[in-house]
């Protein structure tokens, strides 16, 4: 199976808002895409539906064949755009958490990038700054042998050398069978380590390029056709 | 070590074939010599590894490097070619220069008096 997400008109409406209207994508495997769009454009819509946190209102997507559910979790590693782990656990805990939850965990991997960044397996997450608390929770995301994984705003709220450090675990970890998307909107940070974009404008597609296309045709960077693009 | 110079206007791909080929003519990867994996380029450059596969495929196809069966890629050993390549990256970069110095308003003529004049000046010191 060459594609590892396809969706066709998929559609969320809240009410009479359209979050999403009529999407339609598909996603090769060892491809990396920026789902890419200002605040309110579906990125974390498209993402949550991916997840099975919500459900559509219309159309079809597909994950490695499967609707959203049981079978596409086993094969999805999603970073939500919120901290959610829970502050009184240690790094180690999470860890067999994580293990427990997920066939695909590799924990050897996890322990090793931890040890990289000199984070001590037995430190309680409310002591660790919000940075070091990102990067844990990407090493959880990475460490899955997933087939696809969905980071909603991997880099936002980082400094500088944090965001190295995720762009940096995103590349160390490609591999061929799983693609990842990756919604934000700081996008010279990132612009380099994708393969693809996607420019989401009020809930729908309206440019989907390599990144090398998009400074072919248009002499431009991503970034900056992205402000052209949206400008206020 | 010399760092990865990516401008973020044009394609990612041609502009990591020009910096291998600049790696290259500059000793850091020797003729004859094996070159890092596409995951370490790509991670070193910061780069998309597909787009540095993409690169290194083309570069394979001009023959300056090549793809050992087993053992991976390697520089060629042909010293003729590598001896292409700088002096078409030269060309290229007097070739910017010129521009440069003609949006500036000096002519063939005055950009070639200066050059004398600044090259004689680094003999006579």
């Amino acid at each position: 199976m060459h594609n590892i997400l396809e969706c066709e008109n998929l559609s969320k409406h809240f009410g009479t808002v359209k979050a999403l209207d009529s999407v339609t994508l598909s996603i090769p495997r060892g491809r990396i895409v920026g789902l890419l769009g200002p605040n309110g454009s579906g990125k974390t819509t498209f993402i949550k539906i991916c997840c099975n946190l919500l459900t559509p209102t219309g159309g079809i997507i597909r994950i490695g064949g499967f609707e959203p559910g049981v079978d596409t979790k086993k094969i999805v590693s999603y970073l939500p755009e919120k901290n959610y782990l829970n502050n009184w656990m240690k790094v180690s805990d999470v860890l067999h958490f994580f293990k427990d939850f997920y066939n695909d965990f590799n924990i050897e991997k996890a322990r090793d990038m931890l040890d990289k960044l000199r984070i001590d397996a037995n430190t309680r997450l409310k002591t660790l700054s919000k940075g070091t608390k990102e990067k844990v929770q990407l090493i959880l995301v990475m460490s899955r042998e997933a087939q696809l994984y969905l980071l909603d705003e991997p880099i936002g709220g980082v400094d500088p050398a944090a965001r190295d450090y995720i762009l940096e675990t995103i590349i160390k970890n490609y591999s061929e069978n799983a693609a990842v998307i990756i919604s934000t909107h700081l996008i010279s940070d990132i612009e380099k380590i994708l393969d693809d974009v996607i420019f989401l404008k009020d809930g729908q597609v309206i440019l989907s390029k390599t990144v090398d296309e998009v400074r072919d045709e248009s002499g431009k960077s991503v970034d900056a056709l992205f402000r052209e693009v949206f400008r206020c | 070590m010399m760092p990865w110079d990516l401008k973020p206007d044009r394609p990612i791909y041609t502009q990591l074939i020009e910096q291998i080929e600049l790696k290259i003519c500059s000793g850091v990867y020797p003729l004859g010599s094996k070159l890092p994996s596409v995951r370490d380029l790509a991670q070193e450059a910061s780069v998309n590894p597909n787009t540095m596969q993409r690169a290194l495929a083309k570069l394979e196809e001009t023959g300056l490097i090549y793809t050992h069966r087993t053992s991976g890629r390697y520089v060629t050993e042909d010293v003729k070619m590598v001896q292409k390549v700088k002096e078409k990256l030269a060309y290229e970069l007097v070739q910017e220069f010129l521009q440069n110095m003609k949006r500036l308003g000096f002519d063939e003529k005055e950009i070639a008096t200066i050059i004398a004049g600044m090259t004689g000046g680094a003999e006579n010191a």
